[in-house]
């Protein structure tokens, strides 16, 4: 009987201590996220906004083929930014793990920094250098490598180059904590056993950072899928990303159930996404 | 110094030739001057307290760290700037250094895989060395699943697989329990007979090296004290730091005031001592060591014998009992006694003596090793 109340007690106080975590989570989070699912069974209004009444057909309208076309198109981008930030990444985070302290702290200061200034700002600041007469342009036809300026914003390889920029430390980061952890005797003693450099990374060095490699392939990738002001700003407006599509119904197109829908959509492809990642993630620790 | 250094004349005998090493961690001078021979098939252990420079000089045989100057050579090549991939040695590592993402299998595996021999080889050699080690039948486990022990034996086996010409083993046993350290201290002994590779073992474990070892070289601040057989070191010490490190023993600080051929008669604080030594000249400053259980006692003083102590107490350890006798200058001299013989009272006054052969001479000046640890000002006190 005793320890039955010791027990509730227990329990109590595990409830009063999550509970902060829970009130937060259920406040931006579930609520929010459940007006939207909500919203994506109702019926537009004309002026914007919804009307109370049920509409089970707009999930339905995004079986178009422009949308499906914008998605597909928006995934593309997203892999593109996550291998292209995983291959630089890599040996960046190689570079930053193995050097001297004074180094590392100096490199790692340079991926932190950036976080300090507002992402959007940092974005806008390219379209300075980037445009037709721009920093880089006058740059290059001052220096005679080229005589017409090029056109480097405003393009899908700008919307690509902002991404990565964005969110190029979220690679690093995960890829920096696994290559820290990697024991150094590891690395003499597949020497020892006759490995060269190259064969040693293959064998030991990359096996052991997977698991870093998927957490920030998971952190470029499932952000990348939802940032709108990139395209926005490097985009000129004119690549549409899924971000960007659902913004839009909120804004211009005024059609929030639809735009609900597609939000949700969005978050269920996301939730497999992390699911599957959690999958291959605990293989991992099996393996 | 260098020049001298470049020629190495072939020896078919050694195996790994260091010749004139230094290594500098910035202008931390951690070995100094080291040459060392190790030949073929024997256990030779490097001893020396933590700090000592052992295991920089294992890395450096292994080709983990540069050396600084100085040359490597094995198997009669020089093999200074030789990549690690490219030495004929294999090595043990002190925290196993297992792959975690690999079976055990597949740890052991790992060289012949680099090495590109047949799958069918592989199998066959992997079996075997489990067999050897003693695990049959583990296959399929991952280093995370297996006790100290067993990852130990897998690390032997993960590096005998490539039959190396030497095994270098850093303090292998360290992390194991005492009972499975004397366990595996026999079971490498057999195992280094049985397959007549040279072991090259470091520790800062003197019973551990005094038990495995054909050879021990101690080493001190990054200088080679001595190398001998066990029975050498511990019999026949060449440094304070030798005698006090291996084993058990009083120094007493003496200078030669007779000498009659390889008798010496020595002047000490506390009075006077016959010892025996050779090459020791008139006046000169010595230390004597002799072990505790070397150490006799009389009531009454013995001839060519001058040194009388007042019992302070009896120690009981177990197999023996140590009487600590305090001598006129107030330093404790430790005598070891069979726990069966009646000690002599606590307060009384006792001579003591050894017999020819016990004590061991040392030259404090004139000793190139003395000299070298002097250059860096360092003297040591510490015991074991």
């Amino acid at each position: 009987m005793k320890n039955i109340t010791k027990k509730m007690k227990k329990a109590r106080s595990a409830i009063f201590m999550i509970s902060p975590a829970v009130i937060w989570l259920v406040m931006f989070i579930v609520i929010p996220i459940g007006f939207i699912f909500f919203i994506s069974f109702m019926t537009k209004n004309v002026y914007g906004g919804y009307i109370h009444k049920l509409d089970l057909t707009v999930y339905l309208r995004f079986f178009d083929n422009r949308y499906l076309r914008i998605f597909g198109y928006s995934a593309l981008i997203a892999l593109a930014t996550t291998i292209i930030s995983l291959l630089m990444g890599y040996p960046f985070a190689y570079i930053i793990s193995t050097s001297s302290k004074r180094t590392r702290n100096l490199l790692m200061m340079a991926i932190m920094l950036p976080f300090w200034i507002n992402s959007l700002i940092r974005t806008s600041g390219w379209i300075t250098i980037l445009r037709l007469e721009g920093v880089a342009n006058t740059v290059l036809q001052r220096l005679n490598i080229i005589q017409e300026p090029l056109k480097m914003l405003y393009t899908d390889g700008a919307v690509l180059f902002g991404m990565v920029y964005v969110l190029f430390p979220f690679m690093v980061l995960p890829l920096y904590t696994s290559l820290e952890k990697l024991d150094p005797a590891l690395l003499e003693a597949s020497s020892d056993l006759g490995a060269r450099p190259y064969r040693t990374f293959l064998r030991v060095v990359f096996p052991q950072t997977l698991p870093g490699v998927f957490a920030g392939s998971i952190q470029v990738f499932v952000p990348s899928l939802g940032y709108f002001f990139i395209a926005d700003i490097m985009g000129g407006g004119k690549t549409i990303l899924i971000g960007n599509l659902i913004k839009n119904q909120f804004t211009i197109g005024r059609d929030w159930p639809f735009g609900a829908a597609l939000s949700i959509i969005l978050v269920v492809l996301t939730l497999v996404l992390l699911k599957l990642y959690s999958k291959i993630g605990s293989m991992e620790d099996l393996a | 110094m260098a020049k001298e250094n470049a020629i190495v004349e072939q020896d078919d005998d050694v195996i790994v030739k260091l010749v004139g090493i230094d290594k500098y961690y910035n202008d931390n001078r951690v070995v100094k001057n080291l040459s060392l021979d190790v030949k073929t098939g024997e256990f030779l252990t490097l001893l020396g307290p933590s700090g000592c420079g052992k295991t920089t000089t294992l890395r450096m045989i292994a080709g983990f760290e540069e050396v600084s100057s100085g040359k490597v050579f094995i198997e009669g090549k020089d093999s200074t700037d030789v990549e690690p991939y490219k030495r004929n040695v294999n090595t043990v590592f002190q925290s196993y250094a297992l792959f975690p993402h690999m079976n055990v299998y597949d740890n052991i595996a790992f060289g012949l895989v680099e090495k590109k021999v047949k799958k069918a080889e592989i199998r066959e050699r992997v079996t075997q060395m489990l067999a050897l080690v003693q695990l049959s039948g583990f296959e399929k486990r991952m280093p995370a699943q297996m006790s100290g022990g067993q990852k130990q034996r897998v690390a032997i086996a993960r590096a005998l697989i490539n039959n190396p010409k030497v095994l270098l083993l850093d303090e292998p046993l360290g992390a194991l329990d005492l009972k499975l350290r004397k366990q595996m201290q026999v079971e490498l002994k057999h195992l280094q007979r049985q397959l007549g590779i040279t072991f090259i073992y470091v520790t800062h474990d003197q019973e551990e090296a005094l038990t495995m070892s054909d050879r021990i070289a101690i080493m001190n601040e990054g200088v080679l004290e001595q190398i001998g057989e066990p029975w050498e070191v511990y019999e026949r010490p060449c440094t304070k730091f030798v005698a006090n490190f291996i084993g058990e023993s009083n120094i007493i600080e003496a200078s030669i005031s007779e000498l009659d051929g390889d008798k010496l008669t020595v002047i000490m604080e506390a009075g006077s001592a016959t010892v025996h030594g050779e090459g020791f000249v008139y006046d000169e400053m010595v230390n004597i060591s002799i072990r505790p259980e070397k150490v006799k006692y009389s009531a009454e003083p013995v001839d060519g014998f001058s040194l009388s102590g007042v019992v302070k107490e009896h120690i009981y350890v177990g197999s023996i009992i140590k009487t600590m006798v305090e001598l006129p200058n107030s330093q404790i001299i430790v005598i070891s006694r069979q726990p069966d013989e009646t000690p002599p009272p606590v307060g009384e006054n006792i001579w003591l003596y050894w017999t020819k052969g016990s004590a061991v001479v040392m030259h404090t000046k004139g000793d190139p090793l003395y000299n070298i640890i002097e250059e860096h000002s360092y003297l040591s006190d510490e015991t074991m």
